[in-house]
This record gives C-alpha cells, structure tokens and sequence, in this order.
C-alpha cells in the first residue's frame, strides 16, 4: 500500500507549471496514460467582481490529509504516479489552484483515479477558500454535491 | 490539557484562533462545553451550523474519543480544490 518515490504532494504560494510537471514523467515508459486536473480561480457572479481569493489550511493537518487520499487512490488503481500541487494564500482570476496528475499504464484507471483524489480533497483536506470581491469578502460554503460526490465512491 | 484550534470562517466569528483546555472525553462533550458560553459560541456551535472536528490532524467525528494533551481543530467544511 502506499505511495511510490514519484509521488510529489506540495502545498505552496507559488504557482506551478503544468508543463514542467507533466515533463516530469517523461521517458517512463510504463505509463500509458496522463491525466491533469487544473482547478483555476473563477469569477462566474452575474456581474465580475472578483478582485481575489484567499485559500486557507491547517498546515499540520493538509499534507497528512493528502497523502492519505494519495495512499487510498494507490489502493483502488494501478498508478504510477501521482502528483498533488495545492496553492494557498492570494491568488487572482483565472489563476491556478490546485493541480491533480495520475499516471497508469491505463487511461480508465488514471481518469477515475484523478476524480476520486479531487472528490476527496474537496471533502477531507483542510483547505478554505475566502472570496474577496469589489463589496465584500466572503468565505466560500461548502456545497452537499461535493460530499454527494465522494459518497459514491464508499457504495 | 488540550489544545484547540479555529478555522477559517469559525475563526473569524469566534474571535479566537487558539486555546488550552482541560481535558473531556470526546467532541460531543467538548462542542458542549463551549456551548455554554453562549453568544457566538452557541450560535455557531449549538444550533443547525455545520462544523467538523479534526483530532491529532484526522477527521474525526463527535463520538470519538480525545486522547489525552490532543490538539483538536473545529472549522467549517472545507472548501479548497
């Protein structure tokens, strides 16, 4: 069980580069299939008004929480990597959050896989998003369609 | 003694970050314990909110026991991703 030397879990300010995380995994020919998630600020209010979003964690909590969503992904599919880049502090639209990537020898396993980690992060890792726009700043509720979409993975 | 943590939105109505605390035996008693301070306190964590308790840095829920000298963090959903 577990997780394999080419894991890489990172929660920073920084933003990160899909394309040097992809290139990562170049050259290994075990891997068939790469998926990539990219989560991005969004400003979808009738009216754009977004100025910036402030994510939040528990740091003693966040990397233990992801790697025990990365060791269950390990259990359920074959993978051969996977790689979690989580950003917190402030960040403006359209900018990126969070980077999910699942390697397999099989495209089912690497695109399930990639569903069922950010199903969880949504759920289970201490992360907290802050909505600051043109009037007010707001945390972020939490929505049942997230918890609705972990719960189908435990039938 | 028990170390506990606010998160987040919970943090911001509480007005409090951080306390030391005697210890209880689980969260249940724990929420009503700071219940009864009333105010903020049962508004947030006595009525239809929702909250969740983390114990030594593992989702837990209200039942579960508390380990003696635990660090115990209530907060909000989460809501990254």
């Amino acid at each position: 069980m577990g997780q394999t030397h080419r894991d890489k879990i990172i929660v920073q300010e920084a933003d990160f580069d899909v394309a040097a995380e992809y290139q990562r995994l170049a050259g290994d020919a075990t891997i068939g299939a790469v998926v990539m998630f990219v989560g991005r600020v969004r400003d979808i209010n009738p009216q754009p008004d977004l100025v910036s979003l402030h994510l939040e964690h528990y740091p003693a909590m966040t990397e233990r929480a992801l790697h025990k969503i990365v060791a269950q992904a390990h259990e359920r599919w074959p993978l051969d990597a996977v790689t979690i880049i989580h950003r917190v502090g402030s960040m403006g639209p359209a900018e990126q959050i969070v980077l999910v990537l699942t390697a397999s020898a099989h495209r089912v396993a690497a695109y399930d896989a990639n569903i069922y980690i950010m199903d969880y992060l949504k759920n289970d890792a201490p992360f907290w998003k802050k909505e600051v726009t043109l009037h007010q700043a707001t945390w972020v509720e939490a929505k049942d369609s997230d918890q609705a979409a972990q719960l189908r993975w435990e039938r | 003694m028990l170390t506990i943590l606010y998160f987040a939105r919970l943090r911001d109505a509480l007005l409090c970050s951080e306390e030391q605390l005697p210890e209880v035996a689980n969260g249940r008693e724990l929420i009503a314990q700071l219940v009864t301070r009333g105010g903020v306190w049962a508004e947030e964590l006595g009525g239809n909110r929702v909250f969740r308790i983390a114990i030594n840095q593992e989702m837990a829920q209200l039942d579960d026991a508390i380990p003696a000298g635990a660090e115990v963090a209530i907060f909000p959903p989460v809501t990254g991703g």
